[in-house]
């Protein structure tokens, strides 16, 4: 048996239609006086949530020395096949027998996947929550050592953007 | 006429027509802030102190554009149809008092621009020139959209001015003039002799009219972005499309303003006799007269941000089917009660 | 005031020849526009002001906006697709043209007084008198154009109506 469903069948009232439409106004008028959503960009920045995986940094250890030893494992674990170390023989002497003369990571391949960090046995390199880094070249979105080491010191203090010297604006 | 009596009307002309212009300034910055208030946005509020120069960046931006006339349209029309919009847009505010009678130079002169014992009838006079600037752009522009557009407003406006004409007849038939100073006076003393307390329903077809004739969210079906792509302003860049855009907004400052003379008491406020209170008194009424006009520009954008634009059909369904006979039922009962009262 | 007569006038007469003599249907609609607003200025200039704004309400505001529709619709704005007369017809109208004109010229001249009357302005620019004129001398003629107009629109909506099925 087919059961007969009915539909909604409007009531006088409904039909008058201004009751309902002076309901539509005081929601609008509601939503007029709401907090806006709106992050007003280069002046406040939207503090993305931990765990967030914006650009790389590659940490240092105690001594301010690169924790990387150079082994190649997170340019291996990339998908994206933006990693490119070039090692060498540690000149320090702590146990570590190599480290990344050069180590680049281009910006513009990478896809944040966050694996490189996985894979890292030194959690030298990290993802942080930085997502402004854009620039007019593509040699510039290359990123080598001494830009993830930097990145490091801007970032080893916690939050990058509720750290108010980031947030003036250079015209 | 004298040469202060020639000097004061052009005061006057010049005072009306700026005054315009800044509304319509003002208004197309109203309505970006709070359309983008509305939906939880900030809207501009770059450009000067919380974004009050947009219009005037806007202005300079629209000057500076290239004026494009495309290939084949019909160019005197091309040319004219955005002045046939805007001119009676703007004139149409000549007949609105605005204020009670100042008193200067040991001299009456009433707040309007021209006192015409016909007032209403020219102001339904000029609404309906105005459609010609949408119909003729529309077909001038030698394309689909702006020419259904055209076809589109031309129908509206015909079927909705209808509507507000009989409206305004059941308030013609109360005042018993056609002249907007005696409909204002005949509104004068408490709250109740509003226009709005005594014809409600005429009120309430009086203003579903106004937003249909001026071409305005839920009844703008001639320019319907989504489906017309801009409808009759289609073709039209720089200027002339910034003439389309002063035009419907001068248009809704003169129907907000319209509206609150017919039935808020235009620049009357209850409980007081602004008439014998002399300088205070006409500041007084002219600050009540922007208010309420205020109002009705705010419910202007308001509605628009809240309802769904009306399919083609409904509108017409509407506006036959509902708004006249509605109107005219409402034209019988005015008539009848005054009919047995005096 | 004479002077914005003759160039009122002049205009009505040369917007209406140009409704006349343009091919193009969409030009003739507006001249006609333009020549309906020269009338109201010329009933403005009588201060009858009632009818001039009748006359911009009605002729120009909604019945050329129709005309303008069909126009539109029909998509006759386009000078080539209008027939060329031929010679007969041409002959024709001229022919008809002129006998109008010498009609209406010898009703003006011998008519004399009838149609020199003048007018009281206040009688003729008043809505009140307009409106007791319709109700009381013309009521007849009044009640016949509204029953015309009924028929009128009878006959439409029985015609839109077939042409459906």
């Amino acid at each position: 048996m087919a059961t007969i469903i009915k539909s909604y069948e409007p009531t006088f009232w409904d039909k008058l239609y201004i009751p309902a439409l002076v309901q539509g106004l005081l929601v609008t008028f509601k939503h007029l006086l709401r907090k806006k959503v709106t992050i007003q960009y280069p002046e406040e920045k939207l503090i993305p949530p931990e765990g967030y995986r914006g650009l790389h940094r590659l940490n240092k250890d105690a001594n301010g020395r690169i924790k990387c030893v150079a082994c190649d494992m997170c340019s291996a674990a990339c998908p994206a096949d933006c990693i490119d170390i070039i090692p060498g023989s540690s000149p320090w002497d702590d146990g570590k027998e190599r480290y990344p003369v050069s180590f680049e990571i281009d910006l513009l391949k990478c896809i944040f996947c966050g694996f490189c960090e996985m894979a890292c046995p030194e959690e030298a390199i990290e993802l942080t929550e930085i997502y402004d880094f854009s620039d007019y070249t593509r040699e510039k979105l290359i990123i080598d050592k001494d830009g993830l080491l930097d990145v490091y010191d801007k970032t080893k203090d916690k939050n990058y953007y509720s750290n108010s010297q980031n947030l003036t604006i250079k015209e | 006429m004298d040469f202060l009596a020639l000097l004061i009307i052009c005061v006057k002309v010049l005072l009306v027509f700026a005054a315009t212009m800044l509304t319509v300034l003002l208004m197309i910055y109203a309505e970006r802030r709070i359309s983008a208030f509305i939906q939880g946005r900030l809207g501009p509020n770059r450009v000067g102190p919380h974004g009050l120069l947009q219009p005037i960046a806007d202005g300079i931006k629209f000057l500076m554009k290239e004026d494009i006339i495309p290939a084949g349209v019909d160019k005197p029309i091309y040319l004219l149809a955005p002045a046939m919009l805007l001119i009676p847009a703007l004139m149409t505010f000549a007949v609105i008092p605005f204020g009670s009678d100042i008193t200067l130079f040991g001299r009456n002169i009433p707040l309007q621009v021209a006192d015409v014992n016909v007032g209403i009838l020219y102001i339904l006079a000029l609404t309906s020139i105005g459609v010609y600037g949408l119909v003729l752009a529309g077909w001038a522009s030698n394309s689909k959209y702006p020419l259904i557009g055209g076809l589109r407003s031309s129908a509206q406006l015909i079927s909705y001015e209808l509507t507000m004409g009989l409206a305004i007849v059941s308030i013609v038939l109360l005042s018993g003039s056609l002249r907007l100073n005696d409909i204002i006076s005949q509104q004068q003393g408490h709250f109740l002799s509003w226009n709005v307390f005594k014809q409600p329903l005429a009120f309430l077809i009086f203003l579903i009219a106004v937003y249909a004739e001026t071409n305005r969210l839920p009844f703008d079906l001639t320019e319907a972005e989504q489906e017309l792509v801009g409808g009759y302003h289609t073709e039209y860049s720089s200027m002339k499309f910034a003439m389309f855009y002063m035009a419907e907004y001068a248009n809704m400052i003169t129907a907000a303003a319209l509206t609150v003379t017919l039935f808020f008491g235009g620049w009357d406020l209850p409980f007081l006799n602004e008439t014998s209170m002399g300088m205070l008194g006409v500041v007084l009424s002219v600050a009540a007269f922007i208010l309420k006009t205020a109002f009705f520009l705010f419910l202007f954008i308001w509605v628009r941000w809240t309802f769904p634009r009306f399919r083609y059909d409904q509108l017409m369904n509407l506006g036959w089917k509902v708004m006249l006979p509605l109107a005219l039922f409402n034209i019988f009962i005015t008539a009848g009660y005054l009919a047995l009262t005096i | 005031m004479t002077f914005l007569f003759y160039f009122v006038a002049c205009l009505t007469i040369i917007s209406a020849l140009f409704v006349v003599l343009n091919r193009n249907p969409v030009y003739s609609a507006v001249m006609l526009v333009l020549c309906f607003f020269s009338i109201a200025t010329l009933y403005l200039l009588l201060e009858a002001y009632f009818v001039a704004v009748l006359e911009i309400i009605i002729y120009a505001g909604a019945i050329m906006v129709l005309f303008l529709f069909v126009i539109m619709l029909l998509d006759l704005g386009r000078e080539a697709a209008l027939p060329k007369l031929k010679k007969l017809d041409k002959a024709l109208s001229l022919f008809l043209v002129v006998i109008i004109f010498l009609g209406i010229l010898t009703l003006t001249m011998w008519a004399g007084g009838d149609l020199h009357q003048t007018l009281n302005p206040s009688s003729v620019g008043d809505i009140k008198a307009v409106g007791k004129a319709l109700f009381t001398d013309f009521l007849l003629p009044f009640e016949v154009a509204s029953l015309l107009l009924l028929v009128a629109l009878i006959g439409t909506v029985y015609l839109a109506k077939r042409r459906v099925k």
